[in-house]
Parts: structure tokens; sequence; C-alpha cells
């Protein structure tokens, strides 16, 4: 036997409490996440996009660069919820399904930890893993921004905006974590998430505003468009959408488009109350899971 | 308190495939037992209850008295589990995967690297302290789970066939690993198809075969009970015997039922009469002259009462 025998101190270890065990776990997740491939490949991801919408502005400026608000109600409007879905499926995808698919949870699950514990610890750590992307993309925009407008490149409604793609990302990364905890195959979680969130939530707010003709309050899709319209003027900070609707002629036809854009504090209400029923659910699911 | 594991009418059905029958087992003290069967008799269904990896469809679990299902993190707070051989996130090394559990596990601060230290030392591991765990072999990440068990000293040691799926050589190495952790007071409970391997460390044995426990008891009385009154032991020789002279010398000595000769320098003796004839045995064996190195209780006789034991079952 290698080295001196060190005993523990006498009577029985003091297991932390579940919260402590949560902010420990969190903190090794996060690092994982931090050394991971996928990390730097979504670091790499997001500095091209960034690297596009460089070039998009630099090549077109005109409208694009109007304003300091058109310019993040455009860039930081569309892209930051397409970066956070991204995040979640890099981060969130298999993050329960792989604890099965890769038995790393036979590891954890021998220690004395709740099923929540290891829920919630993996849930920060990818939300963190998630956050660091999306402060990645701000930099990157911020210093477009910087270059175009100097001192006006930090408008108010940044920050809220930002704000506002912090609560989006918990919401996308709530539903991940559900479809990983449905399933224990990673490839699921991954695909279902982008598919649904990418193309699926999309499609569906097309059909529900161009044939049922409703406001598509219950989706998620929806509520990340006070994401953008933040930077609008002026700002519908309600809980009711704004509705739009135009005309047109195409040939003979006269067509008429309705548009619903989610107003800030409905949008916010939308993404809480997916992240909560996702999450929820998510955890339910992971609390009857067998690792059998 | 002694440390101790409990099964309470333990049932597990796969939808309709009955994996545990109402297992009712009771282990109590510091030993190290045997948990024997054959592949699908519910050996590591039973550990995964013990340690709440599954759900019971009947009965409860209880690691020194607390149920696992009841209150997962207080029952396996003294208890070391090793089911399954699981992964280690690849990029920790093993310094770090065992701080990850040390930590989580509430070890003090100041304990925890020279915690460390010692268990890596116990599974033979310090070298490779800081090396990525993503590079290891099968056999190397094995070591580091049993450390994983250990860091925090438990009281009870769970232990899903730890050696399964390793060569001759990494098992020799855990089955070594487990006969040094029976110096340390606990209580170690371990899963194996591997006879030798629980003749080797182990003191009891149960047996389970198609979710339904056959029999619980130490070594010995197992080897008594259904030997029909016969124990059997291995004479090592240092020179090649013949068959004949065998027969004519160890085969008549007093006591013993048979010798035969299972290679030219190893001789199995069955006999009756419990130890005081098995200490006038080896001395009678040594009298003859025929070259004895060692006497051990054959490997056999579990293999013989384990494979009569699981044929009357089918």
């Amino acid at each position: 036997m290698a080295g001196a025998t060190v005993d523990l101190p006498a009577g029985r270890l003091h297991v932390p409490q579940s919260g402590q065990q949560v902010t420990k776990l969190a903190r090794y997740q996060f690092r994982e996440y931090l050394r991971s491939r996928r990390f730097v490949a979504l670091a790499g991801i997001v500095v091209a996009i960034g690297v596009i919408v460089t070039a998009i502005v630099a090549h077109f400026r005109g409208g694009l660069v109007a304003s300091n608000l058109a310019f993040y109600g455009s860039f930081w409007g569309g892209g930051s919820p397409f970066v956070a879905v991204l995040a979640a499926v890099f981060f969130g995808g298999d993050a329960i399904a792989g604890e099965f698919q890769n038995k790393t949870g036979y590891f954890l699950m021998g220690l004395p930890l709740r099923r929540g514990t290891v829920y919630v610890g993996k849930f920060i750590a990818a939300y963190l893993a998630g956050v660091a992307m999306m402060l990645l993309f701000l930099v990157i925009l911020v210093l477009n921004g910087v270059y175009y407008f100097g001192g006006s490149a930090f408008p108010w409604q940044l920050g809220i905006s930002f704000v506002l793609a912090l609560v989006y990302l918990s919401a996308v990364l709530g539903a991940t974590f559900f479809f990983s905890s449905l399933f224990k195959t990673s490839a699921y979680g991954f695909v279902l998430t982008a598919l649904l969130f990418i193309i699926g939530f999309t499609l569906l707010q097309d059909v529900v505003t161009g044939l049922v003709k409703i406001e598509p309050w219950m989706l998620i899709s929806y509520a990340d468009s006070a994401i953008g319209t933040i930077f609008a003027s002026p700002v519908n900070w309600g809980l009711s959408g704004t509705i739009t609707t135009s005309s047109m002629m195409v040939g003979r036809m006269h067509i008429v488009t309705t548009t619903y854009t989610a107003g800030i504090a409905e949008g916010v209400v939308i993404m809480i109350v997916y992240l909560l029923l996702a999450a929820i659910g998510g955890l339910l699911l992971f609390e009857r899971e067998e690792f059998s | 308190m002694s440390p101790s594991l409990e099964a309470r009418d333990l049932t597990k059905q796969f939808g309709r495939f009955t994996a545990l029958n109402g297992l009712n087992l009771k282990i109590e003290g510091t030993k190290c037992v045997g948990f024997l069967g054959p592949n699908g008799a519910g050996k590591t269904t039973t550990l995964k209850l013990l340690t709440d990896m599954i759900f019971p469809t009947r009965g409860e679990a209880f690691i020194n008295g607390v149920s696992s299902r009841r209150d997962r993190k207080r029952a396996l707070g003294d208890a070391g589990v090793l089911i399954e051989s699981p992964e280690i996130y690849s990029s920790l090394t093993p310094n770090e995967a065992l701080g990850m559990v040390a930590d989580l596990r509430g070890l003090p601060a100041a304990d925890r690297r020279d915690r460390i230290r010692t268990v890596l030392g116990e599974v033979k591991m310090t070298e490779w302290a800081d090396q990525k765990v993503g590079r290891f072999s099968k056999g190397m990440k094995q070591r580091i789970n049993i450390a994983a068990a250990l860091v925090h000293d438990p009281d009870v040691l769970i232990l899903d066939e730890p050696s399964t799926g390793l060569d001759p050589r990494g098992m020799a190495e855990v089955r070594s690993i487990v006969r040094d952790l029976k110096k340390s007071q606990r209580l170690i409970f371990m899963s194996s198809h591997i006879l030798s391997e629980v003749v080797d460390v182990c003191d009891e044995v149960a047996l389970i075969d198609k979710g339904k426990l056959l029999f619980y008891d130490s070594l010995d009385n197992v080897t008594s009970r259904f030997a029909d009154g016969h124990q059997s032991v291995d004479a090592m020789l240092a020179r090649p015997v013949g068959a004949d002279q065998v027969g004519q010398t160890v085969a008549t000595l007093p006591g013993v039922s048979s010798a035969t000769l299972l290679d030219p320098r190893r001789i199995r003796i069955k006999f009756t009469g419990g130890l005081a004839a098995q200490e006038r045995l080896v001395e009678a064996l040594v009298g003859l002259h025929l070259g004895v190195l060692q006497v051990t209780e054959s490997e056999s006789a579990l293999e013989e009462i384990y494979l009569q034991q699981i044929s009357r079952g089918d």
C-alpha cells in the first residue's frame, strides 16, 4: 500500500445539505463543460455567426446601421434566440440522457445525492455554459456597435434585451432537459430540441396566425419576439401583444397579413411558464427514471 | 451500531419478468459476503434496489437500517457503491474525480487531499493521479471506481462484480484490493459469478437464482451442509506423484473417502470429520513425505454445491 493511511475524523461524515450539493455539482459540471470539445465547437460557431454579421453590416450598412436600436433589434433580436437554442441543444441535449447512455450516471447515483440535486446541478451548469455563449455573441455585436455608434453603442434596451434572452435560454434549456429526461438516448434530446425550436415552433406559429388567426400566446417562438421588440419605439411593456395588419395586391389577389408581436411582460410570462412546465416535468420524469 | 444491509420481501418486476422475487436477507457485522448466482439470477437487480438506482415493485431495502427508497441520501451516506462499472467524466483526472466525490460526500477540505492519496495508494493508482481518466484502460477505471467507493471510508461497501471484464492480472489485482479492504472493519457485499473469487475473498456466501435466495450462510457451513458431510481440500506437491501412489497412500488415510490426482502435483482429497479431521489429515499428509507444499480448501466444493443448487431450480 502506497502512502500512509489517513483516518477520517471520528464520527460519521456530515453529508452536505442538498442546496450545497447542487452548488458543488454545478461547479464540477460547469468545469466539465468548459473543458469539453462541444464548448469549443459552439464558441467557434458563435464566433462564425458574429463574423458573418460583421461582414454583412460592413458590406450593406445603410438601414442596418441607421440607428443603434435598429442594429441591435435586427442582429441581437434575431440572432440571440438562435444562439440560445444552439446552446441548449449543445449543453442540455444529452445532459440527462447521456448519464444513462454513457453510464456516468452510475458514478453519480452511487453517491448520497437526491435525484433532484443531480438534475438541478446539471441544469445550472448547462445554463451557465449557455450564458457564456450568449455573452460571447453580445461582445461581438457590441464591438460592432462601438465601431459604428461610438458612445451610443450601449442603449438601455440592450441590457433588458440581454436579460430577456437569458430568460429565453432558461426556457429552451428547460425543454431540452425535459426531452433529455424523456429518453435514455442522447440523440433524441438533441434532435427533438433542435427540430422543435428551429423549425417546429415557427411552423406552428405560421399555422396559428395564418390559418386559425389567433394570437399565438401559447408558443415560445412568439414570446422570443420580445427580445427584439424591446428596441422598437414605443415599447409595448404590456401583457398583451400588438396586432399589425397589412395588405397588398399580388396580381389580382388582395392579401391581408396579420402580424402578432408579444408585449414584453407577455413574452416573459410565456417563457417562464415554458421553463416551469418543462423543467418540472423533466425533473418529475428523472425522479422516476431507473438506472436499469 | 454494526453495519448492516437488509432486504425485506424485495421484489422487482420488469413488465412480466420477475427479476427478484420476495428476497429476505439480513447481513450484519464486519465481514465479506459473496453474492453468488448465474447471469440473470437477480444479483445486480438486488444491489440496484439496495442503492435506489431502481425501485422495488414490492418490499424495501435498508442500508444501516435506513430505507434507501425513502431516504437515499442518508442510506448512501455511509456506503461505498460500485455498480455496473460506471464511467467517469473523461476530462477529469483521478484526483479531480475523487475530489468531486469527497466534496459531495462532505469530507472536510483539510483531510481531502491526504485521504485521496491514501485511497489511490490502496488501488495502486498513485502515479496516474493527474492523468485524464478518458485515456485509462477498463481495469484502471475500475480501480478508480473502487477508490471512489472508498474515499469516505464507508462502513458498508457494495460491489457489483468488481473484477468482471478485466484481464487476469486486473482480476487478481482487484481481488487483492478487496482482500486488503477486509482488514478494515467494514461490511463488504460483493456480487460475483466467479466462485474462486468468492472462496478466496469472502467469509459468507448468499446464493440466488431466478430471483430467489437459495441459501445464505458461512462458507464453512455451506460446504458442510450441502456436501453430504464431505469436505474437500487440494494438496499441492513439490514433486510429481503417480495415481497408484496416491491410491495406496493418501486414499487409505483415516477419514479420507477419496483422493483424486488432478495433475501430477495436485491431489483433491475428500474427507469427513470437520476441522479436527482436517488437522489430522494435514499432519498425515506431511508424514507421507510426498513433498506437500500447501493444503487449501477446494474451490470445487462450492462449485459442486453451486451447480447442484442451481440445477435443482431448472
